[in-house]
């Protein structure tokens, strides 16, 4: 599967409660309401310069903070199709996964805001069609793998009950 | 080989020798959810054709985050929480019950050994109480609500050793957010933290739980001591089970050990926006506040409150301050109405809020103004945390918060203390 769409830069330790604001993520189940609010403590116009497919990248530590899984689907739900990512906080990462959304760790310093890009998860690169480089791209884990491939874990669990990586 | 203290825990819950990078699937003892991540997890329960719980002895969920309900949209979550717990029979802790994981921990079903998730990042607490217990998102809580077992990748482990004794007026607080402005907030991602030393064993129990709790700034996924006399009689206050303690190995295996020396510690606060962008007190001492928070599951216990109130007792907080006090759980706030703590604390200027987050995380109970500045007990003190992006947050302990109430400036609480 590949991903295409152009970069959206942010820092570092980008925490959840900047993805998605504690004040509103307690009020409702609605994500696409969610989603209109993602990211607006650093960038309060961020929803609307979004096309869909583009991708969030960022530095070190992305999503630290809370459990909230209106995270990853308040980005999700904004049309974001993966978070791209020097490296993760571990819960934002699973919580990623399990609601389906592709989590993605390399070098981004090789990335620069605008940069259009390509995004080939199986094969394991980015193409950054903007300065004609090709990123590698760390693997996912095992377990990890399973479950987005499973669609989640949600569907993961409606289809065998329980965990099954065998 | 030997093994850490999260290794041994992963072994027994997975029913053979693991070691860190070993992908685990695990039995849970308990699971946790509460008002901002529970509602998920009920919708991703029936997603996966939930039926019933895996054992609803073993589950309870908790209304804390926004509670009582400030609004319509939030009042209709807790009751679908509410229903869902009446549906299969799981313990539901409501309004003015507590913050969930001072919860857990007065629960008695939390003890050494012990392998907790709770829906909430800040579960981590209970690794105070020798216990691996970590945060995670509304999915992973349904798929252990539904089969008791959660999977894990074994983490390394950074172990903090502690020496030398904190000095009077410096608290477990300071020590934490110390050690998190020595590795940052990213310093332990991926790692379990072990925190030991004398400085570690000579904190008392409710101490402990603050270090374990901020455990999650420094990125990691648990922070576990070891257990001592003090963690089994804050157990047996609770409960009559038998837990089985785990200690590292003197040959276990470390990513990293950092040694500390905190005899000389000063107190310490978090500037904003960041938790790892500590400071000692005195570099922003004299900076004037609006609001002063004493509460949350970092520093809403007991011992908390008396610390504040050993400061306030007698005397009158700022008139520019607006002092908020959140007891941590019922059980506390009865013991402080108890003991005279919270009187002396009204008397001073408090207004108290129902035991639960209070205005940690800007549901209710005190969103600050713009431009406004808050010291607080909490753990968190990012742009926005406390519901406003235009108000600054400095975090500090009891004891500093207090004294800032009092002064309306950020203030040294050695000032304060007798026989300094
Ligand atoms: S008190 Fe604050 S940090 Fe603790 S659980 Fe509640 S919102 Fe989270």
């Amino acid at each position: 599967m590949q991903l295409t769409g152009k970069a959206h830069k942010f820092g570092d330790d980008v925490n959840t409660d900047y993805i998605i604001s504690g004040k509103y993520k307690f009020k409702t189940l609605d994500m696409r309401e969610l989603a209109t609010h993602v990211m607006e403590d650093l960038d309060p116009d961020f929803y609307s310069k979004i096309t869909p497919g583009d991708f969030i990248v960022a530095g070190r530590n992305f999503g630290c903070g809370s459990s909230r899984e209106q995270a990853p689907l308040a980005i999700k739900y904004a049309n974001i199709s993966a978070v791209i990512a020097k490296s993760f906080a571990r819960i934002f990462y699973r919580n990623a996964i399990n609601t389906g959304l592709p989590v993605i760790e390399c070098d981004t310093d090789l990335i620069d805001p605008g940069d259009e890009l390509v995004v080939d998860m199986a094969a394991g690169y980015i193409k950054n069609v903007t300065k004609d480089t090709v990123i590698q791209i760390r693997p996912l884990p095992r377990v990890m793998l399973k479950i987005l491939e499973d669609g989640g874990l949600a569907a993961h669990f409606a289809k065998y009950g329980t965990f099954n990586f065998d | 080989m030997g093994q850490t203290m999260i290794e041994k825990i992963l072994s027994a819950k997975s029913g053979r020798e693991v070691y860190a990078g070993d992908i685990v699937v695990a039995d849970v003892d308990f699971v946790m959810g509460q008002d901002g991540t529970s509602p998920l997890a009920i919708r991703a329960f029936r997603n996966m054709q939930g039926q019933r719980l895996f054992d609803s002895s073993k589950v309870a969920l908790v209304i804390d985050h926004s509670a009582p309900s400030p609004s319509e949209s939030v009042s209709n979550l807790h009751t679908l929480m509410r229903d869902f717990a009446r549906e299969t029979g799981c313990r539901l802790y409501d309004i003015g019950d507590g913050v969930c994981h001072q919860l857990m921990l007065e629960s008695g079903k939390v003890g050494p050994g012990s392998l907790v998730i709770g829906a909430d990042s800040h579960t981590c607490t209970y690794g105070a109480l020798n216990a691996f217990a970590t945060g995670v998102g509304s999915t992973d809580l349904a798929a252990a609500l539904i089969s008791g077992k959660m999977w894990f990748k074994v983490p390394p482990t950074v172990r903090f050793v502690c020496h030398g004794r904190l000095p009077a007026g410096v608290y477990s607080k300071d020590l934490i957010l110390f050690l998190i402005g020595q590795v940052t907030a990213d310093g332990a991602t991926y790692m379990s933290a072990e925190y030991v030393g004398e400085a570690i064993d000579a904190l008392s129990i409710e101490a402990r739980f603050t270090v374990s709790n901020m455990a999650i700034e420094m990125g990691a996924k648990a922070g576990l001591m070891e257990a001592d006399e003090k963690t089994f009689d804050w157990v047996r206050r609770y409960s009559d089970r038998h837990f089985a303690a785990v200690k590292s190995d003197p040959d276990a295996r470390y990513e990293k050990v950092l040694e500390f020396d905190v005899s000389n510690l000063e107190p310490q606060v978090a500037k904003p926006h960041r938790v790892d962008n500590t400071a000692p007190l005195s570099e922003v001492a004299g900076r004037p506040i609006q609001e002063a928070v004493i509460g949350t599951c970092t520093n809403g216990r007991l011992e908390d409150l008396r610390i504040a109130a050993g400061i306030l007792k007698g005397r009158k907080v700022s008139r520019d301050v607006r002092f908020i006090v959140a007891p941590a759980s019922r059980r506390i706030y009865l013991e402080a109405i108890a003991d005279g703590t919270l009187a002396a604390l009204v008397e001073a200027g408090a207004a108290v809020v129902t035991p639960g987050c209070g205005p940690c995380v800007g549901t209710h109970n005190g969103v600050p103004s713009d431009g406004e500045t808050v010291i607080s007990t909490a753990n968190r003190n990012f742009k926005g945390r406390m519901g406003n992006r235009n108000a600054e947050i400095f975090l500090a302990s009891p004891a500093t918060v207090a004294a800032s109430a009092l002064t309306g400036v950020i203030t040294d609480p050695r000032e304060f203390i007798e026989g300094n």
